[in-house]
């Protein structure tokens, strides 16, 4: 779907985090074994408000607050998943993962080949991720590619409301554990969003805006940014195409080769440190594809500093790429 | 207490037990010899005298219990009614495994019998024990809990305790099994803490527990009926430690450094198949008797050998295990 259909049929406009709220109440309504935990989700409504008045709907036995306790209630979802539940479990922010890494690492992402496909665990470990909101070094971080690195998670970051809305659907339904990262500077941005409920598929990347000059292959936050660029190339006559890679686990690389073949150049954009980022996975995928014989320039990569966060507004914009960043890359290309 | 002495009324119930504690004793000892053979591939850990926890633990839950068994949890998985032959596949790593082959003696399931083993890394069992009680509860499935075994080495875990609290905040049905063999590995329980009162780790959460001789078969059978009445009946975990020993090693690397002959041999003759022998043979049982079930047990696991041996091999991909790791 195009982005002028979605806006002749529906003209409501909506948050990201009111997107994510429609999915997780329209999935605990039609589905009984949906519920939700983590930390102040409740009468708090959640640290980004993403759960908001949900308490009061489906009470505190399905919104259920837990202690601080990650490893304690990341493995009670993993517990209830074996079960047959479909627990959506919230970390506050991504960083904490750390806490509760064997829970997700060892367990969740293991039982089900480790037992020879008897068990599955239907599970969403929700997220907030990323950078650009002062929070420092532990509560800014975009940590997917730890995610990445580990078979049997699917990993999951929309950058609209839209996207939010339909690939939280998909995540719930999905039998495997999908760490769903959203994106904590995108939850008061503003969408058109359909109030029915509908699925994006996960491993299906977008095309957010098509372009003849250079694919620049993004996701999260980082899609805003590479707009901002896109449309202030188009006034010096440069035309990029933006590909949403949406779903990092399973990774749509069709569509990212079929763009690089297009515009026969390629920018590679994400907040996450560069060295040893995802960005180096779609790099090398491309490379060993026929889309290395139709390149015209290197394949370039922008992404954060392999530091971590800084605090000050003054510092903390070197730490991620910006528009300035991406063009200078852009414009190596051409 | 429940009652022993109804117990040992029961014959069919001693038999029972009676043939289980052997079969444990003879799957592993058989294992040791298929090591000694070349027949084993990559690593397990043997049980060897720990068999009364798993049998007299499992006796006394429910067929809908669920049981996460530990690293060491061979004689767990079978007394709750895992199939011997696919246990013993999966431990010579055969498609017919319980696993398929692709968990290994560590990691031993039967769903079927609502075993989840989960034993690789210590502790870790514990919150999700919490949350397959959760689902019992949010289910209404009242006469249901989840037992998780665990070593006096994970006491020390942060996994344990914060499941610990877990478990009482939510009130979940969870029975938390400590068998205490003395050990993490070569560590002795007095390096690794600082009360050797395990029973106490439960006190600050407010959870009710349990001591056990944990090579008194019955006492241990008795102990967790009993935890187990308390737990469904309040909705609340309860903490059983059983005391045992493990005159194997811990694992086949394993070559006893950090204790004496003298120490293993004391418990050999503690050990809990020869304690329940003595008490089947004082409560009307004849030596006939026994030799016949010792006979019986003996070729169940020559049967289970002979059956995975002419099992074929997995096969695979790399691209194939790679669509494995994901569910449809």
């Amino acid at each position: 779907m195009t982005a002028i259909d979605r806006e002749d049929k529906f003209m409501r406009e909506i948050t990201y985090a009111e997107a994510l709220r429609e999915t997780l109440t329209a999935e605990m309504r039609r589905d009984e074994t949906v519920f939700l935990l983590g930390e102040d989700i409740g009468v708090y409504n959640g640290a980004f408000g993403v759960t908001k008045d949900m308490i009061s709907e489906f009470g505190s036995a399905r919104v259920r607050e837990t202690p601080i306790a990650e490893t304690a209630y990341i493995g009670a979802a993993v517990g209830a998943a074996l079960m047959g539940m479909r627990p959506v479990a919230e970390l506050m922010f991504s960083d904490f993962m750390s806490v509760c890494w064997d829970q997700i690492m060892n367990q969740a992402a293991k039982a089900h080949f480790m037992h020879g496909g008897a068990v599955q665990v239907p599970l969403v470990i929700r997220a907030s991720s990323g950078g650009g909101t002062g929070a420092a070094a532990e509560h800014s971080q975009s940590l997917e590619n730890l995610c990445c690195h580990i078979p049997g998670l699917k990993v999951v970051t929309p950058s609209t409301p839209y996207d939010a809305k339909g690939l939280l659907l998909s995540a719930i339904r999905d039998n495997n554990p999908v760490i769903f990262l959203e994106q904590k500077k995108l939850y008061q941005t503003t969408g058109i969003v359909p109030e029915e409920s509908y699925a994006i598929p996960l491993g299906l990347a977008d095309v957010k805006r098509e372009g003849s000059d250079v694919s620049l292959i993004t996701y999260g936050r980082m899609v805003q940014m590479c707009a901002m660029t896109a449309e202030k190339l188009r006034q010096n006559g440069i035309s990029c195409e933006i590909v949403d890679v949406r779903s990092l686990v399973p990774l749509d690389i069709q569509t990212i080769i079929a763009s690089v073949k297009k515009t026969r150049r390629c920018v590679i954009v994400h907040e996450a440190s560069l060295f040893s980022g995802y960005g180096a996975e779609i790099a090398a995928r491309i490379a060993d594809s026929e889309a290395f014989y139709f390149l015209d320039a290197p394949i370039k990569r922008v992404g954060g500093s392999h530091s971590p966060i800084p605090f000050s507004a003054a510092l903390e914009p070197a730490a991620f790429p910006t528009p300035a960043r991406i063009e200078a890359a852009i414009r190596e290309t051409l | 207490m429940a009652d022993i002495q109804g117990i040992l009324d029961d014959n069919a119930l001693m038999t029972r037990i009676m043939e289980y504690l052997m079969l444990v004793r003879k799957f592993e000892e058989r294992i040791l010899d298929l090591y000694e053979q070349g027949k084993l591939y990559g690593t397990t850990h043997l049980g060897v005298g720990e068999e009364a926890t798993g049998v007299g633990t499992c006796f006394a839950l429910k067929p809908q219990d669920c049981v996460l068994s530990s690293h060491r949890g061979h004689g767990q998985t079978l007394a709750k009614g895992a199939d011997i032959k696919a246990m013993m596949a999966e431990i010579l790593g055969k498609e017919a495994g319980a696993n398929r082959g692709r968990g290994g003696s560590m990691h031993i399931a039967a769903p079927a019998s609502n075993v989840y083993g989960m034993g690789g890394i210590i502790g870790a069992s514990c919150p999700i024990a919490c949350g397959m009680a959760l689902s019992f509860k949010m289910r209404g499935e009242q006469d249901r809990v989840a037992a998780v075994f665990f070593g006096d080495g994970a006491t020390s875990e942060g996994a344990v305790h914060e499941a610990f609290n877990l478990a009482a905040v939510w009130q979940l049905p969870v029975l938390f099994v400590c068998t205490n063999n003395g050990y993490g590995m070569s560590t002795p329980l007095r390096k690794a803490v600082n009360d050797m009162d395990l029973t106490k780790r439960a006190i600050p959460f407010g959870i009710r527990s349990y001591e056990v001789d944990g090579n008194d078969v019955l006492s241990v059978y008795a102990t967790v009926s009993e935890a187990r009445e308390y737990v469904v009946t309040r909705q609340r975990p309860a903490f059983i430690v059983e005391h045992t020993y493990r005159t194997s090693g811990h694992s086949k690397s394993d070559v006893n450094r950090y204790r004496t002959q003298e120490e293993i041999a004391e418990w050999l003759d503690k050990n809990p198949v020869a304690r329940f022998s003595k008490i089947m043979l004082a409560n009307g049982f004849s030596s006939d008797e026994l030799e016949a079930i010792d006979a019986r047990q003996s070729s169940l696991i020559d049967e289970a050998v002979a059956y995975a041996e002419t099992c074929p091999d997995p096969v695979a991909t790399p691209e194939g295990l790679g669509m494995e790791a994901y569910a449809e």
